[in-house]
């Protein structure tokens, strides 16, 4: 049966197109590959080639024809045998265009159903009369790779300064003695290709625990972090997954400047498929991170340096793990509630210690993760103290605090009793001198105005 | 340099020159099948068609074994059918169907075969390059023998972060083989303009990593000196480059005019050159197949190939619930 040329689609976006010129007339043989018309897009003039081979047994559309649908038939090659007689037994008229619709697609109903109600999870984080000790975040930190090194072998470090130095920040000491140079691996400097190493190896089976000396140098590994750690297993339909950590310190250090302080959390926080930490206190730091060396998916661990040194209570058990998805409340109160992560817990739980002494009583809930977010205990508190704070250390636009904000107005909207306000790091580069450096923070102080303003007093 | 040549006479026999001549058709006239749907509006977005360069992967994986792994660019369609996916899988996943390699929600671009230790389709170029090195760390990591090959353009030889990769790998004795696939036109850039020197083989030397060039449009010669770059990787000798000089007939993407090149410059390359024309004439000369006997394997095909068009038409799209899987491998995606 004689076969139509149809008007070929020559762009992701081209619907229709002008036939500049046939470089064929009929009766012409041609074969596969031979240039038979050129087609104006709305891009360029490109060539067209035949795909099969034959004669041309009729040209439908004359040359100089402008706007020709995609998959119009316009021409008839003949095939071995057939003749020009053949084409009236071949309806050619009609233009085809149906397959260039896409079915429309039912707009998918918003992903998981909506809880009608928030239920938090406010069970423990240990059962209760469990002894504790005093450790430090850095203690904490080390502990929690060297448990879930002896745990499994397929997990290894790697990083600047990770092995032989101990650890720019001293998280890693110790392990190299422990656990050799196979698994704690000092890298070269070269943030971009060792991040793509360890997404490989994590393609490839094992577990890395990727370093980065401080997040601040990971801007040069984020297309590995976003475009192939958190996307493959969508982009493969489910067959591969990605279980790394990215893990460092995030967020203003003290007096190294604009390119050396800053909060990535609200960037990693929007991408799907990486799962988002940003611990506070010591026992989360390690029970976090023991969780994310074991998840299956990308994890960004977003740590803080000047917190590594602070002591906090421990439980002493011999496997301790705290689940993503699930804040804590560190304090109860039912005039507002104020909402932080990392180190803004800091100026959230100090400010909420100064406003009691006034009589405003705050709850204080730690998010602990980004991605996955507890928006229960959040909504839950809302709706109870009717007011809400936000605080965080980076910047005002596209923040956590803007986030959240959206949410309660969203779900919450005739609970509050005022706008929900956010205390943020101001919306500059971080400045070097010691005055200007702690006008750009948030502060303590802040916290404190910010919560008179919602509670109107 | 002037590339390798394979021997006149071939030192292969005639089963597998059979074998390279039928998985270079099948990657072409697959790819043919592709440009014609993509024409139809069946296939969207982006289109790389591998048209020209198939003895590279088929030379290649004539020297792999099971086990070895690859990973690639986003010109991966012959990559994928050389070792062993299944063409309706491949091509319902150019459809964006149900039936494809990752369910449509891959693309041309982006798909994966565990089970064929295939590792991607990648779209950001200079990417997978790394990503290929921790492939091979996984591997020596739990100390087997396995390579890694690692393909890329000479487009991508440009980029930063396969140096930091050179580096690395070199430094810890990675066993993976870093295939240059050199087409000459990086997009629509010739390597003349985009490249201060033009033998991309040299790139490892200061690294301290051999390399060679190949001329990829003569599958013995590919697989020869994947032969060679293998043993030298499992022989725990670190990373081997092969710069693999190659041309592709067709345009960088498909609605790519390629106004930089002449009509005549590819016409002589499919003339003269022609990798599948290469092993016909070697079966033929070397009366190892009749005429039939390649119009036999033509036919079965061409067959193959209408099979995975009418595949990849049939199968439906995926269920609009895909939208919401396989986002966290153990966890639903959270809508506030």
């Amino acid at each position: 049966m004689p076969t139509e040329i149809l008007m070929p689609a020559l762009s992701p976006t081209m619907e229709e197109g002008t036939l500049a010129k046939w470089l064929v007339k009929e009766g012409d043989t041609v074969s596969s590959g031979d240039i038979i018309a050129e087609i104006e897009t709305d891009k360029a003039t490109m060539e067209f080639e035949a795909v099969d081979e034959g004669v041309i047994g009729k040209i439908l559309i004359a040359e100089g024809t402008e706007a020709v649908k995609v998959n119009t038939a316009i021409a008839v090659l003949l095939e071995d045998g057939e003749s020009a007689d053949d084409i009236a037994a071949t309806k050619v008229d009609a233009p085809k265009t149906e397959s260039t619709e896409a079915p429309k697609a039912e707009a998918p109903k918003a992903a998981p159903a909506k809880a009608a109600a928030p239920q938090p999870d406010r069970s423990p984080d240990w059962p209760e009369g469990t002894e504790t000790k005093k450790q430090t975040v850095r203690d904490a930190l080390n502990t929690a790779m060297a448990e879930e090194m002896r745990r499994d072998g397929d997990v290894f470090i790697m990083g600047e300064e990770v092995a032989e130095y101990q650890g720019a920040y001293k998280i890693t000491q110790g392990l190299l003695d422990e656990f050799g140079a196979k698994r704690v691996i000092d890298t070269p400097i070269t943030e971009h290709g060792f991040a793509g190493i360890g997404v490989g190896a994590a393609f490839g089976g094992l577990r890395p625990i990727v370093e980065f000396m401080t997040w601040n140098f990971a801007m040069q590994a984020i297309d590995q972090i976003i475009n192939s750690a958190a996307k493959t297993l969508y982009m493969s339909g489910g067959q591969m997954g990605c279980p790394i950590v990215f893990r460092g310190p995030n967020g203003a250090a003290a007096r190294v400047g604009a390119q050396h302080s800053q909060d990535f959390a609200a960037w990693y926080a929007q991408i799907p498929g990486l799962k988002v930490v940003q611990p506070y206190s010591a026992s989360d730091a390690k029970g976090l991170l023991k969780s994310a060396i074991r998840d299956p998916n990308p994890v960004v661990f977003l740590e803080n340096e000047i917190l590594y040194g602070r002591s906090f209570d421990v439980p002493v058990l011999d496997d301790f793990t705290v689940p993503f998805g699930k804040a804590r409340i560190w304090r109860e109160g039912s005039d507002v509630t104020i909402v932080s992560f990392g180190i803004g817990m800091t100026y959230a739980l100090e400010a909420a210690e100064k406003l009691a002494e006034d009589g405003i009583e705050a709850e204080v809930i730690d998010l602990r993760t980004l991605r996955p977010l507890d928006y229960d205990t959040v909504l839950a508190s809302v709706m109870k103290t009717n007011r809400c704070v936000t605080v965080e250390e980076g910047w005002p636009v596209g923040a956590i605090g803007n986030h959240l904000s959206a949410v309660i107005m969203e779900r919450a909207f005739d609970y509050l009793d005022a706008p929900v306000l956010s205390c943020t790091g101001k919306d500059v580069p971080m400045p070097y001198a010691a005055n200007l450096e702690k006008l750009a923070l948030t502060s303590t102080q802040e916290v404190i105005e910010t919560v008179r303003k919602v509670t109107y007093r | 340099m002037a590339a390798k040549k394979s021997s006149a006479k071939s030192n292969a026999s005639a089963d597998e020159l059979k074998a390279y001549y039928h998985d270079m058709l099948l990657i072409r006239r697959f790819e043919e099948k592709a440009g014609q749907l993509y024409g139809m509006g069946l296939i969207g977005g982006f289109c790389h068609l591998y048209i020209g360069q198939e003895a590279v992967v088929v030379g290649l994986e004539a020297a792999a074994e099971e086990g070895d792994k690859r990973i690639t660019t986003y010109r991966d369609h012959g990559h994928m059918l050389a070792c062993g996916m299944d063409p309706n899988g491949v091509m319902a996943e150019l459809t964006g169907r149900e039936g494809g390699y990752s369910r449509g929600k891959g693309g041309s671009m982006h798909m994966f075969s565990t089970e064929k230790h295939f590792y991607g389709g990648h779209g950001i170029v200079g990417a997978n390059v790394p990503l290929g090195a921790g492939l091979a760390f996984s591997d020596k990591y739990r100390g087997n023998d396995r390579v890694t090959f690692t393909y890329f353009g000479d487009g991508a030889a440009n980029q930063g972060q396969v140096y930091e990769t050179f580096n690395m790998a070199a430094l810890w004795a990675l066993p993976v083989i870093f295939v240059i696939e050199n087409n000459q036109y990086a997009m629509g850039t010739s390597q003349k303009r985009s490249t201060s020197t033009p033998d991309l083989y040299t790139r490892g030397e200061a690294f301290g990593i051999p390399g060679e060039i190949v001329d990829g449009m003569d599958v013995l010669a590919v697989r020869d000196a994947g032969k060679k770059a293998v043993a030298h990787c499992r022989a725990g000798d670190g990373p081997y480059i092969l710069e693999i000089r190659t041309y592709r007939y067709r345009g960088h993407s498909m609605s790519d005019p390629a106004k930089y090149r002449t009509r005549e410059e590819v016409q002589k390359m499919r003339e003269e050159k022609d990798a599948i024309e290469h092993v016909r004439s070697l079966l033929l000369t070397g009366k190892h197949a009749t005429e039939d006997d390649l119009k036999e394997i033509d036919k079965q095909i061409k067959k193959i190939v209408n099979a995975s068009a009418e595949f990849a038409k049939e199968s439906p799209e995926p269920a609009v619930e895909e939208l919401w899987t396989d986002i966290y491998t153990d966890l639903a995606p959270q809508h506030a």
